[in-house]
């Protein structure tokens, strides 16, 4: 396993400890352990199933861990009580798989949400505010429209808009290419980029599209069985020497992860005892 | 025989879990409530869609029940000479049981329905935990304005159906069936007494209310997030809102007029 180098603790944003977590009587992670940096792109990696999303959900403080400690911007995120973790959750961007538009509103209500719930700006300014976030994702012309109106990748840039309405400090995309035709890709693929740079954020990508994730992250944390098998840099993963990571980074359909799902033998359910 | 048991004591432990859980949520919509003292608009929009666009129901429906117990009512009194009393069995009916328990039973099939399907399919496409990761809490502002919204609509829907049901009543009393236009006001004002029928109705209507818009936003929120999920909790509203409601108008007539 590749170790990321050390940091001054001021650039580590989230940093999660030893976190076991358990889902009916299903292991998701055991002991996981990694470090989100000011300023990067980091992305979480995995096949389906390893618990990338519910990373994300127990980061922002919707589901609490079995034990371990996930700490954002200085503070334990479990022992928080409902207002400190929602003071923290207005610092914290969440791109949600299906977007989680709201559907009875429009393209503008919807970015204009958060501003009016979490702030008394004048009108006129929430107008521009939400013309501006819109023009980031190159949807201003679309501000009138319903989400029903829009296509899956306009749909996930509209909840880019809404999510960074607030300018959070921390951003995270909950498999933000998941059913992306090649050109939406590509724009979700440059925004993420740009938008974490040009504002100043830090990023967490859950995905399992490795060509797109690797163009655009710094870090990236391999997951599998409840553990974090890998990190480090796209370049690092690449040249990595693990069965594991070479299967996952290079798409083999067979390896350490086997193509048959474990059951009984070919001979014992074709030739076997009825 | 075993297995008999083990399904009744998990369908028991079940439902204590639902109740307990019930409650809790019923515990964080009231604390919710303060909130929307400097947000009116939010109750506003809901009496909007719960009240308002209800009413083509409630009208129809308390115009035809007024006008059936009239025809119904005539022809039992009729028979001991009793028709002009017609008006004063109208209004007790409507007022006291009619009035409340079919407006909370046509309430939970409109208006409670579509909470349930709203608050259900916002949280199967993740509405409800983006309004969270916006740090706004949906107990605030999705669950708390639907449950004041329909605790207020329901007795103005009830008091709706009574009134057009009395005017039902009295238009084919006294149009069609020869019952004295005096005789049906007089009598109905001499026997109907405000504080115990009138107001007895109004807080059935209050209760029913209540426990209507309770179930059919919990069930919104505690249903499965998927689409047969949302299916069954819509359902569930619709059962056991008649359920409680029946339930509870026993349990009220019997202490108000027992």
């Amino acid at each position: 396993m590749t170790s990321a180098p050390a940091d001054k603790p001021s650039d580590v944003l989230v940093d999660v400890k030893n976190l076991c977590f358990r889902r009916g009587g299903r292991v998701i992670f055991e002991g996981v352990s990694l470090q989100i940096r000011r300023g990067e792109v980091t992305a979480i990696m995995g096949p389906s199933g390893t618990g990338k999303t519910t990373l994300l959900r127990l980061i922002g403080g919707q589901l609490r861990p079995d034990s371990g400690t996930v700490t954002v911007l200085g503070q334990n995120v479990h022992k928080l009580g409902r207002d400190a973790l929602f003071r923290l959750r207005r610092r914290m961007g969440m791109l949600f798989q299906s977007g989680a538009l709201f559907t009875h509103q429009s393209v503008f209500e919807n970015v204009a949400f958060p501003l009016r719930e979490h702030t008394d700006l004048p009108e006129p300014l929430i107008h521009d505010l939400v013309l501006m976030k819109l023009q980031a994702v190159g949807l201003r012309g679309a501000r009138d429209m319903m989400p029903s109106e829009l296509s899956g990748g306009m749909a996930r840039r509209v909840a880019l808009a809404r999510a960074v309405a607030l300018d959070p400090t921390i951003m995270m995309y909950d498999e933000p290419f998941a059913g992306q035709d090649p050109i939406s890709m590509g724009v979700l693929v440059t925004l993420i980029r740009r938008l974490n740079d040009a504002l100043g954020l830090s990023s967490v990508v859950v995905s399992h599209d490795v060509v797109e994730t690797s163009q655009i992250a710094d870090t990236i944390h391999v997951l599998s069985e409840g553990r974090v098998v890998e990190s480090g840099s796209p370049e690092e993963l690449a040249r990595s020497e693990s069965a594991w990571v070479k299967q996952f980074m290079r798409a083999l359909p067979d390896g350490p992860v086997a193509f048959h799902y474990p059951g009984p033998s070919l001979e014992d359910d074709l030739l076997g005892v009825r | 025989m075993l297995g008999f048991f083990a399904l009744l004591g998990r369908k028991t432990l079940d439902s204590f879990g639902r109740l307990g859980r019930a409650t809790l949520f019923l515990l964080r919509a009231l604390a919710g409530l303060p909130s929307l003292l400097p947000r009116p608009t939010l109750v506003i929009q809901q009496l909007y869609s719960i009240g308002v666009l209800s009413l083509l129901i409630i009208v129809v429906s308390g115009v035809f029940v007024g006008m059936v117990l009239a025809l119904q009512g005539y022809n039992t009194l009729v028979t001991f000479g009793a028709e002009q009393s017609l008006g004063v069995l109208v209004a007790l009916s409507l007022l006291r049981e009619l009035g409340p328990v079919v407006t909370a039973l046509l309430f939970a099939g409109r208006a409670g329905s579509a909470l349930t399907a709203e608050i259900g399919l916002m949280k199967t496409t993740e509405q409800l935990s983006g309004m969270e990761m916006m740090a706004v809490d949906p107990m605030k502002r999705v669950v708390a304005p639907r449950l004041l919204a329909g605790f207020i609509a329901m007795p103005l829907l009830a008091a709706i159906f009574s009134f057009l049901g009395i005017m039902g009543a009295y238009v084919v009393s006294v149009a069609t069936l020869g019952v004295d236009d005096g005789a049906f006001w007089s009598q109905m004002q001499s026997a109907v007494d405000f504080r115990e029928d009138v107001m007895n109705g109004v807080i059935k209507s209050l209760v029913f209310g209540f426990v209507a818009s309770w179930i059919a936003v919990f069930e919104g929120y505690d249903c499965e997030p998927t689409s047969e999920g949302v299916s069954r909790a819509t359902t569930r509203t619709v059962v056991h809102t008649s359920l409680a409601v029946l339930g509870l108008d026993f349990v009220l007539t019997a202490v108000m007029f027992g």
